[in-house]
C-alpha cells in the first residue's frame, strides 16, 4: 500500500464552544502528538463529539485556537482541512457504490477518474475489502460498511483521522475484532487518530493516551495505565474501571509512600504528593477480599446484602462501616450467601489515594 | 480557497461596458439591436457610452467596478479583501437601484430630488441585459466579501445563495406588495395623502352592513369574510367526516376516497362553478328536472352566495380532507386504547381524548379553507351574480371602465389583511411543537372504532357528497360533447373541433382550433416556470434545513409569505410594480414566469424541507470532510438523493402554473394569453360548451403528467428499495409530502 501519510499533531489552546446559552466545551487545552491514537472518553453529553467536530471543522470554536500539524486552522472550514472523519452512522453515500464512495474524496479534489478508482481499490484492499468495489453500501454487513468508511477516510492520506464512536453500531462480538483492526491499521500506517468513545474498556484497549472529559472540561489526561493506577479524582477512579471510595487517615508520610489507616487496618500506598490528614482512597472491586467473619478476625467487618452469580465471577454488595461497597470475586467455589457476616481485607495493588 | 471574485468583476464589466444597459423595446429575446445602431444609439448603448451621451449619473458606477482591483493580489483572509468587496458590491447594487428608482420615464421620480438637482431633461427606461448582469455581479461581489469576512464559515456558495434568494424574494414579493401599500396612499394628483387611504378604506363599498336590514347588498369586505367563514366551516366539517370515514371505518370504498385529494391539484378553479351552472343554473339539468316535476319556475338562486359557497365547498373539501387525514391518523391509537381500558365509552373517548388532540389540526384546516375561499377568484367570477367579493372587485377596479388603481390597492390591502391574519394565526397557533403531534406518525395499535351514531352521520353526509363530486366531474367530462347542455343534448365533437381542430394545408399541419394559441403558450410558460420554481424552492429548502445563519426565521417567513398572498393581490401588485422602470415587465412572458415562480415557491420549499429533513445530515458532513465544498456536496450527494422530491416539485409547479387564474388574468397580454384567462373569457360570452371542452383537455393533460411521473417515481422507488433497503424511507415520503394546496 502506497499511502503517503504525513501524520500531523493536533493542538487545542483554550478552546470554548457555546451553543447559545449552553457551553459544550469550556476552555479546553490539549495537545496530541503525531502518530498517536488518542481517545476522548467521557459520559454522554460531556462534549466529546463537539471536540471532534471542531477538529474536523464542522463546528467552529467560539474562542481559542486550534492547530493541526502546527498550522492555525481555527477559521478554516471542513472542506479545506486535511482531516478525515469516520462517522458514527458511517454516512456512506447510499446512491454510490462502495468503490465510488471510497473514490469520492479523491475525485472531488480533482484526481482523474482512473487514478481515483485505482487508489480506491488499494484503500479497499487495505481494509480487507478488495473486490467489493461494485457493491452498494446496503449490500454489506455493518462491519463491512464500517471498514468502507475507514477506507474512504484513509485514501485521502489525512494528517489526522477522526473516529466518532466507530463501534457503537456493531454487535458486541464484532467490537473487539474491529477495534483491534483499527488499532493495527493506525499503528502500521503511523496515523494520528482521535477516537471518541464512552466505553472505558474500549478506550483502555486501543489508546496511546486517553483524554477523559466531564461536563465540558478535561478531567484527566494520560496513558491508560496512569489513569487506572493514579486517578486524579473520584470521577476518574469510578469512570475508569469502577472503584469504591472509602475514607481513611494518613498517619505517616515519606517521599514515596504514605502510611494510611482505614478503620483499624494500615496500608502502605504511593504517596502521590498527598499531605497528612483525612483522605479518600479508591479501592477496585476485585481488590477486596471477603472471608467469612469466623475465619478472619483482623479485617473490616461487614454484611453481604446482595450476591449475584455471573458465571466466571460473583458480584457482592457489602454493608460496612465504610458504607455500601461493591465487590467482584472470581473465586466462584467460595461463594458466600447473602445475609452472611464477613470480614474484608484490601489488596494494595488495587488502591489509590485521591486528592481531596 | 482559490475561488476568486475576478470572474464576477469581469461579468460586471461586460454588463457595464459591452451589453445594452437599458431594456429593449423589442423584447428580451430580440436581437435586431446588434445591427441597428449598436453601440452608439442611445437606446442600445452600454452604460459606459451612455455616460457620455446624457446619462452622467451612471458615472459613479465606475467606482465599484474599479475599486476591487486594489485587492486583486490579496488573500481571502486579508480584512481589506473582504471590506473592499463588501463596499464595492454594496455600493454598486445600492447605486444601481437608487438611480433606477429615482430617474424614470419622465425624469425625476421624487420631487425632493427635482428641487435638489433641478429639473432633468432626459429620462431612462427599465433595466436591460447590461443593468441586470452588472447588478448580479455586484450582488455576488457583496456576498463574496461577506463570506470572506467570515460569515457562514466563509462559504461563498451558501452566502451567495442566500443573497440571491433574498434579492429575488425582495424584488418579486416584497417590492410589489410594498408598492400596493404605497399606491393606496396616492391621490389623483399623484401626491401622498393618508386621506386617500382612509377615504377609500372606510366606505360602505367595503364594510357596509345594509344587507342586514334592507335588500341592498353588504360591503365586499364583509361579503368575502362571511363567505370565507361559511366555506371554511363546511369544508372543515366535510373534510373531517371524510377523514374519519377513511381512517376509522371499514367502509368498502375508503381507499378510493383518497383519489379525491388529487382533484384540487388538477382542477382549474372555475371548473366547478362552470359544472354547477350546467347542472343547477337556470337551464341546468337538475333545475329543469325539478321544475318540471314540481311544476315551478326555475330559479336563479345559484348566482350568488349559495352558488359560490357550494362551488367553493366542492372545490376545497378535498384540501381539508388531505390535511385532516394526517391529523386523524396522527392521534396515537394507544392513547385511545388507554382511555378505553380506563372504562370510557367510545363517544367519551372521541370527545375527551381524540378531538382535543385533533384540535390544532382542525384549526389549521379551517384557516386554510378560509384563506382559499378569500383568495378564490374563479368561482365568484363565474357564479358571482350580484354577490360581490374582494377578489373579483379588485379585478373590476383595474380592468373595468373605472381603472382605479388606488381603489384596487385599497381592496387588495383589505384582502391581504384578512389572509395575512389567518396566516399569522395559523403560525402562532401551530407553533413548531404542535406540528409533531399533528403530523407525527401514529404508533402501533388500532384506532378506536367510532361511536355508531357519529359513524352513521359521517357516512350519510360524506357518501352523497362524494357522489355529487363524481357527478360534477362527470358533467365536466361530458359537457364538452353536448351541443348545448340542457337544451340540445345530442352528441357532438363540434366544441373540440372549434377549440382544438387540426387541419392540413398544402402538406403542412395547421393548428386551426381557436384554443391552440393559448394552449401552447400555457404549456410553454408553465414548462419554463416549473424548473425555475423547483430550483428556487429546493435551494431555499436546502438553506433552511442545512445551514445555520442569523435571521433564518425571517428568511423562512419571507419565503413562505407568498402563500398567504391571494393571486389577485399578486396580479395587481405586479402590474403596479412592474410597468415602470427600473423593472419593466408587463406584457412580457417573463412576468408570467416570475409570477408563477414566486407564487408556487412555497410548494417547492415545503416539499424540499420534508424530503431533506429525512436525509441524514452526516452525509453532507462526510462529503465536506472528504474535501468537497458545499456546492459539490449539494450537486453530488444531496440532489441525487432528492430526485423524487425534485420530480414532484417539477410536476406540481407545472400543474399549478396551468391551473392558476387569479394572478394570471391581470398579467396576460395579446401575445401571451393563457388557457385559464381564455376560458374565463369564453364563459363571460356564454360559450359554455367550448369552455368545458377546453377545461377537460387541461384536466386530461395535467392528470397524464401526474400519473406518468408517479409511475416513473414509483418504479424507481421499487427498484431502489430492492437494492437499498436502508434508503427506502428517505425516498418514500417525498411524493406524498409536497403539499397540495390549490390556488385561486
Ligand atoms: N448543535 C447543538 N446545539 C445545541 N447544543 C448542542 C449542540 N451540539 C451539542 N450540544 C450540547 O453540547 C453538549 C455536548 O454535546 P456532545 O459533544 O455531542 O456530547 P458527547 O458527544 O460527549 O455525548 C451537550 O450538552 C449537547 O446538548
Ligand atoms: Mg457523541
Amino acid at each position: 500500500m502506497s499511502l503517503q501519510l504525513q501524520a500531523g499533531s493536533v493542538t487545542f489552546e483554550n478552546v470554548t464552544k457555546n451553543y447559545g446559552a449552553v457551553t459544550a466545551i469550556d476552555d479546553v487545552s490539549f495537545s496530541i502528538e503525531p502518530g498517536h491514537l488518542v481517545t476522548l472518553l467521557g459520559p454522554s453529553g460531556c462534549g466529546k463529539t463537539t471536540t471532534l467536530r471542531m477538529i474536523a471543522g464542522l463546528e467552529h470554536a467560539s474562542s481559542g485556537r486550534i492547530l493541526i500539524g502546527g498550522k492555525d486552522v481555527t477559521s478554516l472550514p471542513a472542506t479545506d482541512r486535511d482531516v478525515s472523519m469516520v462517522f458514527q452512522s458511517y454516512a456512506l453515500f447510499p446512491h454510490m457504490t462502495v468503490g465510488e464512495n471510497v473514490a469520492y474524496g479523491l475525485s472531488v479534489s480533482g484526481l482523474k477518474t482512473s487514478e481515483a478508482t485505482e487508489r480506491a481499490e488499494e484503500g479497499l484492499a487495505l481494509v480487507g475489502l478488495a473486490g467489493y468495489a461494485s457493491r452498494l453500501p446496503s449490500e454489506l454487513s455493518g462491519g463491512q460498511q464500517q471498514r468502507v468508511a475507514v477506507a474512504r477516510a484513509l485514501v485521502l492520506e489525512p494528517e489526522v483521522l477522526l473516529l466518532d464512536e466507530p463501534l457503537s453500531n456493531l454487535d458486541a462480538k464484532l467490537r473487539r475484532k474491529v477495534r483491534e483492526e483499527i488499532r493495527d491499521l493506525q499503528q502500521n500506517l503511523g496515523l494520528t487518530a482521535v477516537y471518541v468513545t464512552h466505553d472505558q474498556e474500549e478506550a483502555l484497549a486501543v489508546s496511546d493516551r486517553i483524554i477523559v472529559m466531564n461536563r465540558s472540561v478535561i478531567a484527566q489526561e494520560g496513558t491508560p495505565r496512569e489513569l487506572y493506577e493514579a486517578p486524579a479524582s473520584a470521577f476518574i477512579a469510578d469512570f475508569i474501571g469502577d472503584a469504591n471510595l472509602v475514607t481513611g487517615e494518613v498517619i505517616n508520610i515519606t517521599q514515596e509512600t504514605a502510611k494510611i489507616r482505614i478503620e483499624n487496618v494500615e496500608y502502605d500506598l504511593p504517596s502521590r504528593g498527598m499531605g497528612n490528614g483525612t483522605t479518600q482512597i479508591a479501592v477496585r472491586p476485585d481488590s477486596i477480599l471477603l472471608e467469612p467473619a469466623s475465619t478472619n478476625q483482623i479485617g473490616i467487618k461487614g454484611n453481604i446484602t446482595h450476591s449475584t452469580y455471573l458465571g466466571n465471577q460473583i458480584h457482592y454488595s457489602v454493608d460496612s462501616p465504610l458504607g455500601e461497597l461493591f465487590v467482584v470475586d472470581y473465586r466462584i467455589e467460595n461463594a458466600i450467601k447473602a445475609g452472611s457476616d464477613i470480614s474484608m481485607t484490601f489488596a494494595t495493588r488495587g488502591m489509590a489515594l485521591i486528592a481531596p | 480557497m482559490r475561488t476568486s471574485f475576478f470572474p464576477w468583476l469581469i461579468m460586471g464589466w461586460i454588463g457595464f461596458a459591452i451589453l445594452p444597459w437599458y431594456a429593449l423595446e423589442d423584447g428580451f429575446w430580440a436581437f435586431e439591436w446588434l445591427i441597428d445602431g449598436y453601440p452608439f444609439d442611445s437606446d442600445y448603448a452600454p452604460a459606459l457610452l451612455q455616460i457620455f451621451q446624457d446619462k452622467e449619473w451612471l458615472l459613479p458606477l465606475l467606482f465599484p467596478l474599479l475599486f476591487p482591483l486594489c485587492v486583486f493580489n490579496r488573500v481571502k483572509s486579508d480584512p481589506k479583501y473582504a471590506s473592499t468587496l463588501v463596499i464595492s458590491g454594496g455600493f454598486g447594487l445600492a447605486y444601481i437601484l437608487g438611480q433606477g428608482f429615482s430617474v424614470g420615464i419622465s425624469g425625476w421620480e421624487f420631487s425632493t430630488l427635482e428641487s435638489l438637482f433641478g429639473p432633468l431633461e432626459t429620462r431612462q427606461f427599465g433595466m436591460g441585459y447590461g443593468a441586470l448582469l452588472t447588478s448580479g455581479a455586484f450582488l455576488i461581489l457583496l456576498t463574496t466579501g461577506l463570506a470572506a469576512a467570515g460569515n457562514l464559515r466563509g462559504d461563498v456558495f451558501v452566502t451567495s445563495a442566500i443573497g440571491i434568494v433574498v434579492a429575488l424574494v425582495a424584488t418579486f414579493v416584497f417590492l410589489p406588495v410594498g408598492k400596493i401599500l404605497v399606491s393606496a396612499f396616492i391621490n389623483d394628483e399623484g401626491l401622498y395623502a393618508l386621506s386617500t387611504f382612509t377615504n377609500n378604506f372606510f366606505t360602505k363599498k367595503i364594510w357596509g352592513i345594509d344587507c342586514l336590514s334592507t335588500s341592498v347588498s353588504c360591503g365586499v369586505g364583509l361579503n368575502s369574510f362571511f363567505l370565507a367563514i361559511l366555506t371554511a366551516t363546511s369544508t372543515t366539517l366535510l373534510g373531517l367526516g371524510f377523514a374519519l370515514v377513511a381512517t376509522r371505518t371499514d367502509f368498502r370504498w375508503k381507499k378510493s376516497l383518497r383519489v379525491l385529494t388529487i382533484l384540487p391539484i388538477i382542477t382549474p378553479p372555475f371548473v366547478i362553478g362552470l359544472a354547477l351552472i350546467l347542472l343547477l343554473g337556470r337551464s341546468g339539468t337538475i333545475t329543469q328536472f325539478v321544475a318540471d316535476l314540481l311544476n315551478i319556475e326555475a330559479g336563479r338562486w345559484l348566482y350568488g352566495l349559495p352558488g359560490i359557497w357550494l362551488a367553493q365547498t366542492l372545490s376545497f373539501t378535498p384540501i381539508a380532507f388531505l390535511v385532516l387525514i394526517g391529523v386523524v391518523e396522527g392521534v396515537s391509537p394507544s392513547m385511545e386504547e388507554a382511555s378505553q381500558t380506563l372504562g370510557a365509552s367510545r363517544w367519551h373517548t372521541f370527545k375527551q381524548v381524540s378531538l382535543p388532540l385533533m384540535r390544532p389540526g382542525i384549526a389549521n384546516a379551517f384557516l386554510i379553507g378560509f384563506i382559499e375561499s378569500m383568495a378564490d377568484f374563479g368561482n365568484p367570477m363565474v357564479l358571482g351574480g350580484n354577490y360581490d367579493v374582494l377578489s373579483t372587485e379588485i379585478f373590476f377596479a383595474i380592468v373595468g371602465a373605472q381603472n382605479d388603481q388606488s381603489m384596487a390597492a385599497v381592496l387588495a390591502i383589505t384582502l391581504l389583511m384578512f389572509t395575512l391574519s389567518a396566516f399569522f394565526a395559523q403560525r402562532i397557533w401551530l407553533g413548531k411543537k404542535s406540528y409533531t403531534t399533528v403530523a407525527g406518525k401514529a404508533d402501533s395499535g388500532i384506532h378506536a372504532g367510532m361511536n355508531p351514531l357519529l359513524r352513521r352521520i359521517c357516512m350519510c353526509v360524506t357518501i352523497p357528497w362524494a357522489l355529487f363530486t363524481i357527478v360534477i366531474y362527470g358533467t365536466v367530462l361530458f359537457g364538452g360533447f353536448v351541443v348545448n347542455w340542457g337544451r340540445n343534448n345530442s352528441f357532438t365533437l363540434q366544441h373540440y373541433a372549434e377549440g382544438f381542430g387540426i387541419g392540413w394545408s398544402e402538406g403542412n399541419l395547421v393548428w386551426e382550433g381557436a384554443a391552440w394559441d393559448s394552449f401552447w403558450t400555457t404549456i410553454t410558460i408553465s414548462a419554463i416556470a416549473a424548473p425555475l420554481t423547483a430550483a428556487l424552492g429546493l435551494l431555499t429548502a436546502y438553506l433552511l434545513v442545512r445551514q445555520k445563519f442569523g435571521g433564518k426565521n425571517i428568511f423562512e417567513f419571507g419565503t413562505m409569505l407568498s402563500f398567504a398572498i391571494p393571486g389577485t393581490v399578486i396580479g395587481v401588485s405586479y402590474i403596479l410594480a412592474f410597468n415602470v422602470p427600473p423593472f419593466e415587465l408587463t406584457g412580457t412572458a417573463a412576468i408570467l414566469v416570475l409570477c408563477f415562480m414566486f407564487r408556487n415557491m412555497p410548494v417547492g420549499v415545503r416539499g424540499g424541507i420534508a424530503a431533506m429533513s429525512q436525509l441524514d445530515k452526516s452525509l453532507d458532513e462526510a462529503s465536506l470532510t472528504l474535501g468537497a465544498n458545499s456546492f459539490t456536496t449539494l450537486r453530488k450527494v444531496i440532489l441525487p438523493l432528492l430526485r423524487p422530491a425534485i420530480v414532484a416539485a417539477l410536476v406540481y409547479s407545472f400543474v399549478r402554473a396551468i391551473t392558476s387564474v387569479s394572478a394570471v388574468i391581470f398579467l396576460v397580454s395579446a401575445d401571451h394569453n393563457m388557457a385559464t384567462s381564455y376560458i374565463i373569457g369564453l364563459v363571460e360570452n356564454g360559450e359554455y360548451g367550448i369552455a368545458i371542452a377546453y377545461s377537460s383537455v387541461l384536466i386530461f393533460v395535467m392528470l397524464s403528467a401526474i400519473l406518468i411521473v408517479q409511475k416513473v417515481i414509483g418504479e424507481r422507488k421499487l427498484r431502489r428499495t430492492n437494492r437499498l433497503t436502508s434508503q427506502s424511507d428517505t425516498t418514500k415520503s417525498s411524493t406524498n409530502s409536497a403539499p397540495m394546496e390549490k390556488q385561486a
